[in-house]
């Protein structure tokens, strides 16, 4: 049982007048039972537990951490901002110190978008974390951030839009990319040349239970944190990894979210993914709520939960060890790798084929980074995406060096606008936006 | 005619309505020994001129439910809780006679585990053995399925029991409220019914044969035997006589905001487009969170005869009353004293006033009557920001739809109502708000005339789950089989049907049922990628308003 009680701030907001298609897993049902089951439990009558509802964010909020093509207008519905919304009114209750932590239970999710969006992909279509994010560090001035993606699928946008930068730490734990969409989020996905070791990546096999999920933390993910020293750390809640999941296959159950949840103590968890509305999202939010305030949990379970039945088999637990034992040696030759991996080469190059799942769209996209010993470094970024759009983008980091300033300035004014129907300035030091 | 009369702590007042139109009224002192002699003194007085044949409803406001609560004069009660896996027991405020049995069924009101016979059997066995007489029988989701709770009544019930079962008292979801509301329910079912007596009594006594009716918490009228099994809705009977008295005497359709100041504290209501707010989950009564469904009103620690202080240069009013006003002989300075100084209202000794404004204005280094002036501004100031903040969090409760979100309706009064003694202030609180003010006719007597003049109020809460085939009427406990094509509308249609029948039991007036659909919303459910059903949910009522203008029988 938790230790001592917190002042939890939750933003709820389960949109039941939205959905991506009347039959899509993202629609107006997916927190139905979850409502139902929040408020039976009297949850809200908690002392301690503050509900509180969601802002709207604006495109400005947007405009800090995506580059979208066209614009976030054309990306974006009422429900995108409110649920990024929801996100930025979390970080305001816990910043301000109105509450101790908050939980933004809203949809749609966002951890698929990437830095550049054409499109949704994942049920995505902007990253309502890194919104989130961007908002903290512009108002709060924050700079270290932990993100911790405890959905199954690989966060792989939060993992592109901080690939650069290694002032935030980007953890994903998820089902093995070889048997799940996207299908990427291997071990040596590491970060970018100049960000090594603030990109992890935890792929775990089918069938994952409790048991294996607690230990990755305990043994991988906890010590990251220590080392790392955020100053605050968010967990991207995806509640997909359920033994009741129709669309993944691991078996992670209620108490193991709260205890989870209890252990990693993020000041801040969003809801990603988990479209078991009815089996799952109910009493995995019940758990997540009463680990966060501090409040007893260890009654809260499934209707159906069998401990002997989700149980993993040894040969998934010797995986699941020997992936830490590599990923931790890893961790520990991080500030080796960046010669190993530069060279002596100023610019490095990455080339990627993106497909938005959810909007049919193929992009194609060639990364630049400038290699800085000072920052996060330039990054320039031209994409094409088969709607015939092709577009440019000028990014500084957050602590953008002057060397790296003075380079994105020049190439912004210099490229040649005829072959782009849009050319972006992002300087998310200055939050300075610009489309030419 | 209609005898509307409100039993408050200090004063019994009535009235006599006729076409909505109060013909005579009465003000007595109400004997808390003997309820029963200042309702028959009051009716008496009143009646005295007119013929007693021609009142065809009685209508009372009660403080009986709520003084049992408050001054703890409840039975004993076993508390028999089908509770299932989720929050832990050990949060809930339970007393030692709680029983946990077995039986749940989830959140869509699917069995998961069946209650166990002789599980009952043995808890029913202790409750003997305790001397309990008065149950309640609690599930979790019961209010989705009462099956469960009606099984183990079934297997409780026997002539010196008198069980409360929870879903009967509310369709919303919350166990532990659901809890607290079903104890309190059986915790004050003795001594109501020694009042239910009393006023059968009184009837006779008064030497007539009319339907009397109780006024609940929620500002509506119910018969009262229909009251009997349900006496926890009756609480908060005097605050709700309060709010229905403002919509009595100003007949408003705006959004407004009212005051009734007190000697010791103002209570704030508000109104939208007329219609009074209802509390979102349900009336706190003596720390206790229910599901009783009853009008929101704020309760403030300013009122006329509020202690004044001066600390660190600054006016403190409040929360304390030592006594009645310095004009009156009290002990210490109070708004009422400074309202005499400012000379408008005058009652009392002004001399005795005006030395105790004195006492005040020599530590703020002003003359008397620029610090009464100062006094008054200072009650109207923070009489406003609490109005103030009231509003925006009203407005800013959490909601659910992107449609709500965006359009949902926000409140936004320009005009304040106020009632009581210290009204005087009105204009300050008003000017302080930028509102426009009126302090309505007939103010003394306004809570006897919103007593009389209530509707009868009711709610209705209808499920339906087209995969599993089922309806149900949350606090009916009634389900029944639908078809897989059953509507929304058709949900709707059933509600109204329901409704219209509950009120008309509960003593409603065929002309003063207006119902209005509160929620309706339809979801599809799909199920590995197919659609299943619909889950349809919509909520009913009759919402509080005043009887129509139609003549009385």
């Amino acid at each position: 049982m938790p230790a001592k009680e917190k002042k939890t701030g939750l933003i709820f907001f389960p949109a039941f007048d939205w959905a991506i298609s009347p039959n899509h897993p993202e629609r107006e049902e997916r927190l139905l039972y979850t409502q139902d089951q929040v408020f039976e439990e009297g949850l809200l009558d908690f002392p301690n537990i503050l509900e509180y509802k969601p802002g709207i964010a604006t495109y400005a909020d947007i405009n800090r951490c995506h580059i979208c093509v066209p614009n976030p207008q054309n990306l974006t519905t009422n429900s995108h901002l409110i649920s990024a919304g929801g996100a930025i009114t979390a970080a305001q209750k816990v910043l301000s110190g109105e509450v101790d932590n908050a939980f933004a239970l809203v949809r749609p999710p966002g951890h698929h978008s990437m830095l550049v969006a054409h499109g949704a992909r994942g049920f995505c279509n902007i990253n309502i974390e890194a919104v989130m994010i961007e908002y903290i560090r512009h108002t709060f001035g924050i700079r270290r951030i932990a993100v911790v993606d405890t959905d199954c699928h690989h966060g792989d946008g939060t993992q592109d839009i901080y690939w650069n930068d290694p002032d935030v730490l980007c953890i994903s734990m998820h089902q093995d990319g070889r048997t799940l969409y996207p299908g990427t989020g291997f071990i040596d996905d590491f970060g970018g040349p100049n960000a090594l070791g603030a990109t992890i990546n935890i792929p775990l096999p089918p069938r994952t239970s409790d048991e294996g999920f607690l230990f990755v933390l305990e043994n991988a993910i906890l010590p990251m944190l220590d080392e790392f020293k955020p100053e605050i750390i968010i967990n991207s809640a995806g509640q997909d990894n359920h033994y009741s999941d129709p669309i993944t296959n691991m078996n992670f159950s209620a108490q193991g979210y709260a205890l989870l949840n209890e252990k990693l103590a993020p000041d801040i968890a969003v809801l990603e993914g988990g479209y078991s509305i009815e089996k799952a999202l109910p009493y995995v939010n019940v758990g997540i709520i009463l680990a966060m305030a501090g409040l007893d949990y260890s009654q809260v379970r499934e209707p159906d939960y069998d401990a002997r039945q989700i149980r993993q088999s040894q040969e998934v637990t010797r995986l699941i060890e020997n992936e830490v034992k590599n990923l931790m040696t890893l961790w520990k030759k991080k500030k080796n790798l960046k010669k190993q991996i530069t060279g002596s080469a100023a610019y490095i190059r990455r080339e990627k084929n993106i497909y938005y799942d959810t909007d049919d769209i193929t992009e194609r996209q060639v990364e630049t980074v400038r290699v800085c010993n000072a920052c996060g470094g330039l990054v320039m970024i031209e994409s094409a995406a088969d709607t015939g759009k092709k577009i440019y983008a000028v990014i500084l980091p957050n602590s953008c060096c002057p060397t790296c300033r003075e380079s994105g300035e020049s190439f912004f004014s210099r490229v040649n606008g005829s072959q782009y129907s849009h050319i972006y300035f992002q300087d998310r030091q200055r939050d300075v936006f610009i489309v030419k | 005619m209609i005898l509307g009369i409100d039993v408050g702590g200090t004063h019994t007042d009535a009235v006599l309505v006729q076409d909505l139109q109060v013909i005579s009224k009465i003000k007595v002192l109400t004997n808390q020994a003997n309820i029963m002699a200042s309702l028959l003194e009051a009716a008496e007085k009143l009646t005295k001129d007119n013929n007693v044949n021609n009142i065809n409803r009685i209508v009372l406001s009660t403080t009986i439910s709520t003084n049992a609560i408050v001054q703890n004069k409840i039975s004993r009660v076993a508390m028999v809780l089908l509770s299932g896996p989720g929050l832990s027991p050990t949060t809930l405020n339970l007393g030692k006679d709680a029983y946990f049995a077995r039986g749940y069924v989830n959140h869509r009101g699917i069995p998961v585990k069946n209650v166990n016979s002789r599980e009952i059997a043995d808890i029913s066995s202790e409750i003997d053995q305790n001397q309990i007489h008065y149950i309640g029988v609690v599930g979790k989701f019961s209010s989705r399925n009462p099956q469960q709770e009606l099984d183990a009544s079934e297997l409780l019930q026997n002539d010196s029991r008198k069980i409360s079962l929870g879903h009967t008292l509310s369709g919303q979801l919350n166990f532990p409220r659901r809890i607290a509301t079903t104890y309190l329910n059986a915790a004050i079912h003795e001594i109501y019914q020694g009042f239910v007596r009393d006023v059968q009594e009184f009837i006779q006594k008064f030497g007539l044969n009319i339907p009397v009716y109780i006024l609940k918490a929620d500002g509506g009228t119910i018969l009262i035997d229909q009251s009997l099994d349900c006496p926890v809705q009756t609480i908060h009977s005097g605050p709700a006589a309060g709010i229905m008295g403002v919509l009595a005497t100003t007949r408003m359709k705006e959004d407004a905001v009212a005051l009734d100041i007190g000697g010791t504290t103002t209570d704030i209501s508000v109104f939208a487009d007329g219609v009074p707010l209802l509390e979102p989950s349900g009336v706190e009564i003596n720390g206790r969170k229910t599901l009783i469904r009853g009008l929101y009103t704020k309760s403030i620690g300013v009122g006329g005869d509020s202690v004044v202080r001066i600390e660190n240069g600054e006016i403190l009013i409040g929360p304390q009353r030592e006594g009645p006003a310095a004009a009156l002989d009290g002990p210490f300075p109070t708004p009422t004293d400074a309202m005499i100084v400012e000379g408008i209202v005058s009652f009392g000794d002004s001399g005795k006033a005006r030395n105790a404004i004195a006492l005040i204005a020599k530590k703020l280094q002003l003359g008397v009557e620029e610090a009464a002036r100062a006094i008054i501004e200072k009650m109207a100031a923070i009489i406003a920001d609490q109005v103030r903040h009231i509003l925006a969090q009203i407005n800013n409760k959490p909601v659910y739809t992107i449609h709500e979100l965006l359009e949902g309706k926000i409140i936004q009064p320009k005009i304040l109502y106020v009632a009581g003694g210290p009204a005087a202030v009105a204009p300050f609180i008003a000017e302080n708000l930028g509102y426009s003010y009126l302090i309505p006719e007939h103010s003394e007597v306004s809570n006897a005339l919103g007593v009389a003049l209530a509707r009868t109020t009711a709610e209705i809460t209808i499920l339906a789950d087209t995969e599993r085939k089922e309806l149900i009427l949350c606090e009916e406990g009634h389900v029944e089989s639908i078809s897989r094509n059953f509507s929304l509308a058709d949900a709707i249609e059933t509600g109204k049907k329901f409704l219209r029948e509950k009120a008309v039991c509960m003593g409603a007036r065929e002309q003063d049922i207006f119902m209005e659909v509160t929620e309706s919303q339809q979801f599809n459910m799909i199920r590995d990628f197919y659609t299943t059903g619909k889950n349809i949910r919509v909520k009913v009522q009759i919402k509080p308003g005043l009887i129509s203008s139609g003549k009385e029988r």
